[in-house]
């Protein structure tokens, strides 16, 4: 089985988020890249507990960005990748990057193409559904669980109040979140490893980008807290009715 | 035309619908043209009341129950394309994040998802969303003919006046791929992200036996129930309830924390919360920045007492 597994570079969830330009960019000063938390903690690794199952799984990487991305797939590569393509374009469109994803995989005869749910810097939640109908596959979202028996995936996604499981001939597309698998830190032998696993560049795909940013702004800053006695619980419950009136 | 796609539970339509179906209403009336809604599936609500909401219409798509991303996207983008829609909104719910991505492809249509407010439409369209799990807004663009937007829930107040919808059934089938072999609910649980309230706890209970107190404010709130990573990871608490940048993200009316100290990844879970409330017996706890209101104390002993002074108040 042949897995492709959606690598997104993001600032570190510790990052300072502040703007330059007139707030048109993020200011990448000072910050730490690391692999979308979502893409690694969740897709990425449950794709090698499946190849460590299988051994006759492979393991595809793929990064929609400009070279930066490159020591971000190196990780990917060291905590168990077998390969990884870079598709050298630089964009926030999700429409684009997913166009340059399909394209990858409609020659690649991947049977699992898995994402993060969404990244930690854009909160789109779209590049999967739109991977998916791009390539007019079945996407179930927000997986917690993900078991093959053959080329039949049973997965387990979030519904309201529940969760639901679900069975799915492959190819199919997957975005995991919690729950699908526990984190991993890279071992020496993995890092060497990545040093010398392939890498490919390839150019991108004409497309036209349907979204771009304009600006960004930060949310109003919180006027202090009101501290109130523990002694008198009364008090902040006469605060969240008549001031806050939210109870 | 503005159509608004309706998630209904059980034949219920959801609460984050009826505000994206003022959203776009609200749209509609800023592009100087109408809303009308689509439903999909067997439901128990009259319909027609939703012209309350300022749609003119309201579609009905029979027969269709089992939710499946792939077919349904082929209904609402089959359904914008004959009703000629401009814009098309979705709820940034569960199943809206399966079908508004496939819709948008279906359409070439842009899609903004997790918006926060109108868009502006003075000069294009420009939709402000939520970045950065919640620690900055961008303000985005779309340059497509037809555009898509998907809200968040809790960011827009549902707006209700006087009218009734058309109502129009004609009976739908898709063909799906994904076979469903079971589903399971937990009973009587409320959905975090659709609750008003939500009163979460963290390592400051020492263990799960001590949940029994904040069930019971919970309760008197009838607020949802969520918990921190580390209680989560310790199993202490289902992994549904986190809260965080890598659980679930909330934005509701009121955010009570206990015993939480309020780490960067849990603030951008629950930031964007309208009031934040901390309990916690450390005074240099990070999340008293963050906070509204807070109390300095043990919660062993400050919760009873606040349940306490909300039931003899209410």
């Amino acid at each position: 089985m042949k897995i492709l597994v959606c690598i997104s570079k993001t600032p570190d969830t510790t990052a300072k988020i502040a703007f330059t330009d007139n707030n048109t960019k993020f200011d990448t000063n000072g910050v730490q890249w690391i692999i979308n938390p979502y893409d690694e903690w969740y897709a990425l690794v449950r794709a090698i507990e499946l190849k460590e199952a299988d051994a006759s799984n492979s393991i595809h990487l793929i990064s929609v960005g400009g070279s930066d991305a490159e020591p971000i797939l190196r990780k990917a590569l060291a905590l168990g990748g077998d390969e990884a393509i870079r598709v050298n374009i630089d964009i926030d469109d999700s429409y684009t990057i997913a166009t340059q994803i399909a394209e990858v995989a409609k020659s690649g005869g991947y049977d699992l193409i898995l994402t993060g749910k969404e990244t930690i810097d854009h909160n789109g939640s779209t590049l999967g559904g739109m991977v998916a109908e791009l390539l007019n596959l079945p996407y179930i979202s927000l997986a917690t669980k993900l078991d093959m028996n053959g080329s039949i995936a049973h997965v387990t996604r979030e519904i309201d109040g529940g969760q639901e499981l679900d069975e799915v001939a492959t190819p199919v597309v997957i975005s995991a979140q919690k729950g699908m698998a526990e984190a991993r830190i890279p071992n020496m032998r993995g890092i060497m490893a990545a040093r010398t696993k392939p890498l490919s560049v390839v150019e991108p795909v004409a497309c036209d980008a349907l979204t771009s940013t304009v600006s960004f702004e930060m949310p109003p800053a919180k006027a202090g807290v009101k501290l109130v006695d523990a002694e008198n619980v009364a008090e902040l419950v006469r605060l969240l009715k008549e001031e806050a009136k939210v109870v | 035309m503005v159509l608004i796609y309706l998630d209904n539970i059980n034949g219920a339509i959801k609460k984050s619908s009826l505000e994206a179906l003022s959203y776009g209403a609200a749209v509609a009336k800023q592009l100087g043209t109408d809303a009308q809604a689509l439903v999909i599936g067997d439901v128990s609500s009259d319909l027609s009341a939703l012209g309350q909401y300022g749609v003119s219409k309201v579609h009905q798509l029979s027969g269709v129950n089992e939710f499946d991303a792939q077919g349904f996207a082929r209904l609402v983008a089959d359904k914008a394309t004959e009703g000629n829609a401009s814009v098309v909104v979705f709820s940034h719910s569960l199943s809206g994040k399966a079908l508004a991505p496939r819709v948008s492809v279906r359409l070439k249509a842009g899609l903004v998802t997790g918006a926060v407010a109108l868009p502006d439409t003075s000069n294009g369209f420009v939709v402000k969303k939520s970045v950065f799990s919640g620690k900055a807004f961008a303000n985005v663009r779309i340059n497509s003919a037809i555009k898509i937007v998907s809200l968040n829930p809790n960011a827009f107040t549902a707006v209700l006046g006087a009218g009734s919808a058309e109502v129009v059934t004609t009976a739908a089938t898709i063909s799906s791929n994904v076979k469903i072999a079971s589903v399971s609910k937990s009973s009587g649980a409320r959905t975090l992200t659709e609750s008003e309230i939500v009163v979460s706890a963290g390592r400051g209970m020492k263990g799960p036996e001590n949940w029994g107190m904040i069930e019971e404010l919970a309760d008197v709130l009838n607020a949802g129930l969520a918990c921190s990573r580390p209680v989560a990871d310790a199993h202490w608490r289902p992994h549904h309830e986190h809260v965080g940048q890598t659980g679930v993200a909330i934005a509701p009316n009121l955010y009570i924390a206990v015993g939480i100290s309020g780490a960067i990844q849990h603030l951008a879970g629950v930031n964007r919360s309208k009031t934040i409330v901390v309990i916690n017996k450390d005074p240099e706890a990070p999340f008293f920045k963050a906070a509204d209101y807070g109390i300095v104390g043990d919660a062993f002993e400050v919760i009873p007492k606040l349940t306490a002074a909300l039931k003899a108040g209410s």
